[in-house]
């Protein structure tokens, strides 16, 4: 199905031969299949080797597409094997011009898409064994990795799938109703999970050839800072180097292993210019940005007289919220290996961004893009990281094998990767809200203030109008509540340091201030923060149908041991709605402890159950860890975090009960991959409110602010 | 290791990792902190867990490693079972780890309560936030029992 030159080594092929051959694409386990379109091919022993155009990152997509197939298709489970496919036009996202992985969007742009490729092959198997058995096609139909007939004949899809692939495909099909569906819409295990169990899953930083070096890279220790010279004498003498050389990204040092290489690094000397990055430091960004959220900025929504409607409201609320840089962190740190010879180059890494890869690695290699190859192995985690907008990874990696003139892999090292930038930017928000005489509200003004993260990559055209980067005020500009005067303004800042979108992205910083507040102004109005959001979302009813759901399910108003207090929060994002309480607890020396998470989501039709409550879960995990615990911060240019002891994460003995509900409807599917993470940092730091009387402004959220006095 | 012997030329203060991914491809054991923070390189040393990344490989001389391959060449362990059973991998690249750290607390404690799996556990990091599947995959292997029993 692949075409020439190497197959791209595929996670799950390689697993089922459980061979740990490399690159080989289970050769040798799998006769190759014949293809029935771009997605599907079924070999002759009946495997069904679905070509999918999605990397797997943990977030379930393996196994949620290959479920749209596998109900139109009619095949058994137990049959299907999947890879990501090459580079190639037909597997660009169905909105970008580029094949991608992001935004929570891959179930549902490719839903009717992969339905289809599903629909079409079954059909020409189908057709196929109507033409063997010389019967009428509609009194045959497919089940079970079977062709069968009324008449009692039956077929298995690997007898079929030879003919079946040099038939036409159907100009029409017709997709199953949602009502006779068998597989959609149930719970099913991930295909990948033996795989990752058994220890025979693939990723990118598994990947070596023989002869094969490993590199490690000394990048800049500032933002912008450029090399300046560099002394290998004690590095070169350390037994494994084999080379250090210069390179766009730095200084590589070259060995026959990561601990060798980094041992090297270790041992060189290296002096910078390091321009005018070293002048950074978070602490007069903060300032910089707390003093611009007091002017107005570019307008992002406007409605009704805000100012006039705050200048004479009866109560006036005003409160400055901020959040850090926060780094990615995925567990695998970032890698990817290179072969280049004879004009053309392989580059084996996970990644969320296959054809930017390509391009911008083939630019560095000074071949057109079509001689470069991209295999993509299992993601190690990615959370946006491995979407980078200047495909950091791949064009370093490609930079050092090019230089080195050797298959070399490029590995980061935690360090290198917890300091290499593309970070959720920090943000800083200043709100004000005006109540009435009868606690109504009538005027929200919330100025935003931060980098863009669309700003020089090639989304800007489209993501950036009239001053406004739609990342930047996601959330705060569809503010859900009923408020009849209305302003969001965006200041755009710039610094050295590199950003980028973060899981939920911007969602991950407004849902935290516009819910943190919207619980502020309950609170001055002396309300009951369930009853005034469902006061205010009276018109928007997918809000209100997961508020509720998840207030009843926590038990809203009904008693707590003492000690504990409850928070919520809602979000909609990514066409999903998501809804938390969290119920919390606050240690003597200040820390929060977060004891159990009710989580409610609408994400309109849904493939699988089980997929989505575990996305819910790791949002959860993963939003809690940049509550409680998540910062980057910047002193003289350098970051001043490093690994996990600083930069530390949710660990298991913090890890909460968590519930997760899913509404049912037959509402257009939205993504489930974000959503999850926007509403737990406010639904906590509400709790925080309702127990402790003090409102979390800033996060992560420190045990010195909670302290009992 | 894995019931081999294997005698590698490493300058013996090479992290046990390394050997194990660099010198003998044994890939399952994954980097993640290079300083014992993550647990993701997690091995059995004499049937206990120790973060290979860490470990110098001459200390490791003559002694017993398990990694994943060899926690899966005789069939599933009951630990690897139940992770299926439980459904409990996302990106799967701390599962290595969790599951060598699960399968010592086991030999340890058979029957762990939730303030054992949190002691033995909480040095083992999922960013993808498996934490409470993990958490019943460990009570589901404790109830099957002994590994002598599979």
């Amino acid at each position: 199905m692949t075409g020439r030159g190497p197959r791209p080594a595929s996670p799950l092929l390689t697993a089922r031969g459980g061979t740990g051959a490399r690159g080989a694409a289970g050769a040798g386990t799998t006769p190759a299949p014949f293809a029935l379109n771009p997605f599907v091919g079924i070999a002759a022993d009946g495997t069904v080797a679905l070509t999918l155009p999605k990397s797997e990152m943990g977030q379930g997509v393996y196994t949620g597409l290959a479920m749209l197939i596998a109900e139109e298709l009619g095949c058994a489970w137990e049959s299907v094997v999947v890879e990501t496919a090459p580079v190639d036009e037909r597997y660009n996202h169905t909105l970008r011009p580029i094949m991608n992985t992001g935004g929570s969007t891959s179930t549902w742009t490719e839903w009717d898409r992969l339905s289809r490729a599903g629909a079409s092959a079954r059909e020409m198997l189908v057709a196929a064994a109507a033409k063997a058995w010389k019967a009428d096609p509609e009194k045959c139909r497919a089940e079970n990795g079977r062709v069968v007939s009324t008449d009692g004949r039956s077929l298995p899809f690997g007898e079929l799938a030879e003919a079946a692939s040099q038939l036409a495909p159907p100009k029409e099909v017709r997709l199953r109703a949602p009502s006779a569906w068998t597989v959609l819409g149930r719970p099913r295990a991930s295909i990948d999970t033996p795989a990752k169990v058994e220890g025979t899953a693939r990723y990118g930083i598994d990947y070596t050839e023989p002869g094969m070096l490993t590199a490690v890279i000394a990048r800049p220790p500032v933002f912008g800072a450029q090399l300046v010279s560099f002394d290998t004498e004690k590095a070169k003498a350390v037994p494994g180097v084999r080379d250090i050389i210069a390179v766009p990204a730095g200084v590589a040092v070259i060995a026959d292993g990561f601990f060798p290489a980094e041992k090297g690094r270790r041992l060189l000397k290296i002096r910078w210019d390091e321009g005018a990055g070293s002048a950074v430091s978070t602490d007069a960004m903060r300032e910089e940005y707390r003093k611009l959220a007091a002017t107005p900025g570019a307008v992002a929504r406007l409605e009704g007289d805000p100012a006039g409607a705050f200048a004479g409201a009866a109560t006036k609320l005003t409160a400055e919220y901020e959040v850090p840089f926060l780094a990615h962190a995925p567990m695998e740190p970032l890698n990817a290996a290179v072969i280049a010879k004879d004009g053309s180059a392989d580059i084996w890494l996970g990644t969320q961004s296959q054809t930017r890869d390509r391009n911008m690695a083939a630019a560095a290699f000074g071949l057109p893009p079509e001689k470069v190859r991209v295999h993509t192995l299992f993601l190690g985690g990615g959370f946006g990281r491995r979407a980078n907008p200047v495909a950091d990874f791949a064009t370093q990696a490609a930079g050092v094998a090019k230089a080195a003139g050797k298959p070399v892999r490029v590995v980061w090292s935690r360090e290198d990767d917890t300091r290499g930038g593309f970070y959720r930017p920090m943000w800083f928000d200043r709100i004000c809200a005006g109540l009435d005489r009868d606690r109504n509200l009538v005027a929200w003004q919330h100025t935003i203030v931060g980098q863009s993260i669309m700003a020089g990559t090639p989304m800007a055209a489209f993501m950036v109008q009239g001053g406004i980067d739609e990342t930047s005020v996601e959330g705060a500009r569809e503010l859900p509540y009923a408020v009849p005067n209305i302003r969001v303004d965006l200041h755009t800042t710039t610094s050295p340091v590199t950003v980028q979108w973060w899981r939920s992205v911007g969602h991950s910083h407004t849902a935290f201030v516009v819910e943190s507040f919207l619980d502020e102004v309950a609170h001055a109005a002396g309300k009951d923060p369930l009853a005034l959001r469902m006061e205010l979302l009276q018109d928007m009813p997918r809000h209100r149908g997961v508020v509720g759901l998840a207030a009843e399910k926590a038990g809203w108003g009904t008693p707590l041991p003492p000690g504990r207090a409850r928070g919520i929060a809602v979000a909609e994002s990514f066409g999903s709605f998501v809804a938390q309480v969290a119920e919390v607890s606050v240690s003597p020396a200040g820390e929060v402890k977060v004891h159990r998470v009710v989580c409610a989501i609408d994400c309109g039709r849904y493939v699988n159950p089980d997929g989505i409550t575990a996305q819910m879960e790791g949002g959860i995990v993963f939003g809690l860890s940049a509550a409680l615990h998540g910062e980057i911060t910047l002193k003289d240019g350098k970051v001043v975090q490093s690994n996990f002891h600083n930069y530390p994460v949710l660990r298991m003995a913090e890890m909460p009960e968590v519930e997760v509900h899913i509404v049912q409807n037959s509402e257009k599917p939205g993504g489930v991959g974000e959503p999850g993470v926007p509403p737990i940092a406010p639904a906590v730091c509400n709790a925080i409110f309702a127990l402790t009387g003090k409102r979390i402004r800033k996060l992560p959220v420190r045990p010195e602010v909670l302290k009992a006095a | 290791m894995n019931g081999k012997k294997y005698d590698v030329a490493s300058d013996p203060g090479t992290p046990l990792l390394w050997v194990l991914r660099d010198e003998l491809q044994l890939t399952a054991t994954k980097y993640g902190c290079g300083i014992g923070q993550c647990g993701a390189c997690t091995v059995l040393v004499d049937g206990t867990a120790v973060r290979s990344c860490v470990r110098a490989v001459s200390t490791v001389a003559g002694k017993e490693i398990t990694t994943l391959e060899g926690l899966s060449a005789g069939g599933l362990h009951p630990v690897q079972a139940a992770w299926i059973a439980e459904n409990v991998p996302q990106c799967g690249y701390c599962q290595p780890g969790q599951i060598m750290q699960a399968v010592s607390l086991l030999k340890k404690i058979p029957e762990p309560t939730d303030a054992d799996i949190d002691a033995a556990m909480n040095g083992n990091i999922c960013r993808c936030g498996t934490y409470q599947r993990i958490r019943k995959a460990i009570h589901a292997a404790a109830a099957m029992g002994p590994e002598g029993k599979r």
